[in-house]
């Protein structure tokens, strides 16, 4: 069973739906037990970072969360869902985080005043290009997805990982965007994979099919 | 590698139904606006937008309904405006699963619900639709005044000052509608699409008056970073990919599915 945390989030339903579609079984929960016994996890989350963490906090789902990340079960975190993982945002602060993952959270600064922020629509995706690093494994749940791929975005902050590596897709909006993390269980994408077409539902099903 | 400019078909919802529903595929229920919607994402369209057009609040509680049974099937991003007053309005439609939903003539009306409900759900999910049109030429200043209502009442805004306060009051994109073109099939109000693009920092959707697929074009090149068009999809004149085809062949980077 896939837990859907419900951290007072907008996207719930179309997640829910989206995973449903990719062949999974999910339930959506605030209860943290039943985060802690689920085979794998998804966060989905949008919205403000501060409002997100309170949810988090009241709803006492950090701990769960923590717990069951770190006992190894696959974790799939969208938009907030990847923010939260790192030690802090700008947004609506500093604001703390869940420092599962080192680094922060900054708002896009593209440099280039036609180039708009919130950072929304598709942009495309791809590994970052780093020559020493040829023997990094493949990742499981980009199986099936072309280099370069068209996925949907609607963001005004990006995560910066303290470790560069950590990184398994970015995007280009006048500076780098990190598009997507892997770390060990972790993988988590600032775009919306639920609402990314037939490229989207291939990274839900890689990751409703993929064993722990 | 650069964002893609969006285009996005715009359906005007009326207590449920399609107000003019789509003919360029048998569609069971052309007048079904989750059937519109799932053709158009079928189409590859990159964004669909839903305008309630209706007049009672029954109406727009059936659209909350319409929102959760696209979002049950459709995959693509989807806007929502129409009849959002309160933050409460806004949570509705976003947990049944709209990406975003879009503020007009409560934004006059108290413009900081748009701060409100920035603060709440993110920038990122506020849209705000801009109804302008052109002063008169004789008029002591020119430009655009903003109009409320469905572009009945003007409210004495300047349009531009309009659009950069609810940059600032936190919303995080706008839909520009030019009172002058809309339904006229003449091509957007390019002056006022520049414009609007120049002077603030948060994505503009350009609306109203697309009749030709180099309307659309005209419009992302005057700066727009989405395009919003109705009839020129609605009655089959032209498909999404049509329009895309066209505009990659102009060096605009669209999204090919």
């Amino acid at each position: 069973m896939i837990a859907i945390v419900d951290v007072c989030s907008g996207n719930l339903r179309s997640v829910e739906r989206a995973l449903q579609r990719a062949g999974g079984r999910t339930v959506v929960t605030r209860d943290p037990d039943t985060v802690r016994r689920a085979d794998k996890i998804v966060v989905p989350g949008q919205g403000a970072f501060g409002v997100f963490m309170r949810g988090l906090t009241e709803r006492h789902l950090g701990d769960a969360l923590r717990e069951a990340i770190a006992s190894g079960r696959p974790y799939l975190g969208i938009c907030l869902g990847l923010q939260v993982l790192f030690d802090e945002s700008e947004e609506q602060g500093p604001c703390a985080g869940l420092g599962i993952v080192r680094g922060r959270v900054a708002r896009l600064a593209p440099g280039d005043r036609r180039l708009k922020v919130p950072h929304i629509g598709w942009n495309r995706v791809a590994p970052p290009h780093v020559a020493d690093r040829t023997d990094r494994p493949a990742e499981p749940l980009l199986a099936g997805v072309a280099g370069g791929a068209h996925v949907y975005f609607v963001h005004s902050y990006h995560a910066v990982p303290a470790d560069p590596s950590l990184v398994a897709l970015e995007a280009v909006h006048g500076v780098r965007i990190t598009a997507a993390i892997r770390h060990d269980n972790l993988f988590a994408c600032q775009f919306h994979p639920e609402k990314s077409q037939a490229v989207g539902l291939q990274i839900l099903r890689n990751f409703v099919e993929a064993v722990p | 590698m650069t964002l893609a400019r969006r285009i996005i078909p715009c359906l005007d919802v009326k207590d449920g139904r399609v107000v003019k529903g789509i003919n360029f595929v048998q569609l069971r229920d052309a007048g079904d606006p989750v059937a519109c919607a799932a053709a158009y994402d079928a189409q590859g369209a990159d964004e669909i937008c839903y305008l309630d057009i209706s007049a009672a609040p029954e109406g727009r509680a059936t659209l909350v309904d319409v929102v959760a049974r696209t979002a049950d099937q459709v995959f693509a991003p989807l806007t929502v405006g129409g009849g959002v007053r309160s933050v409460g309005d806004a949570e509705r439609l976003l947990e049944a699963g709209a990406d975003k939903i879009a503020i007009n003539t409560a934004a006059i009306r108290s413009p900081q619900l748009v701060t409100a409900c920035a603060a709440r759900f993110g920038s990122q999910a506020i849209v705000v639709a801009v109804d302008a049109k052109r002063r008169v030429p004789t008029s002591a200043i020119d430009g655009w005044e903003v109009y409320s209502h469905g572009g009945r009442t003007p409210e004495g805004l300047d349009g531009l000052a309009w659009c950069r306060r609810l940059a600032d009051l936190g919303a995080g994109e706008l839909l520009v509608t030019s009172m002058d073109r809309d339904g006229t099939g003449a091509g957007y109000d390019l002056e006022l699409v520049r414009a609007v693009a120049g002077a603030v920092p948060i994505p503009v959707i350009a609306s109203g008056g697309v009749g030709e697929l180099a309307h659309l074009a005209a419009g992302l090149e005057a700066g727009a970073d989405a395009v919003l068009a109705a009839s020129i999809f609605h009655f089959g004149r032209h498909t999404i990919d049509e329009a895309k085809a066209f505009l990659a062949a102009a060096g605009i980077e669209v999204r090919r599915s």
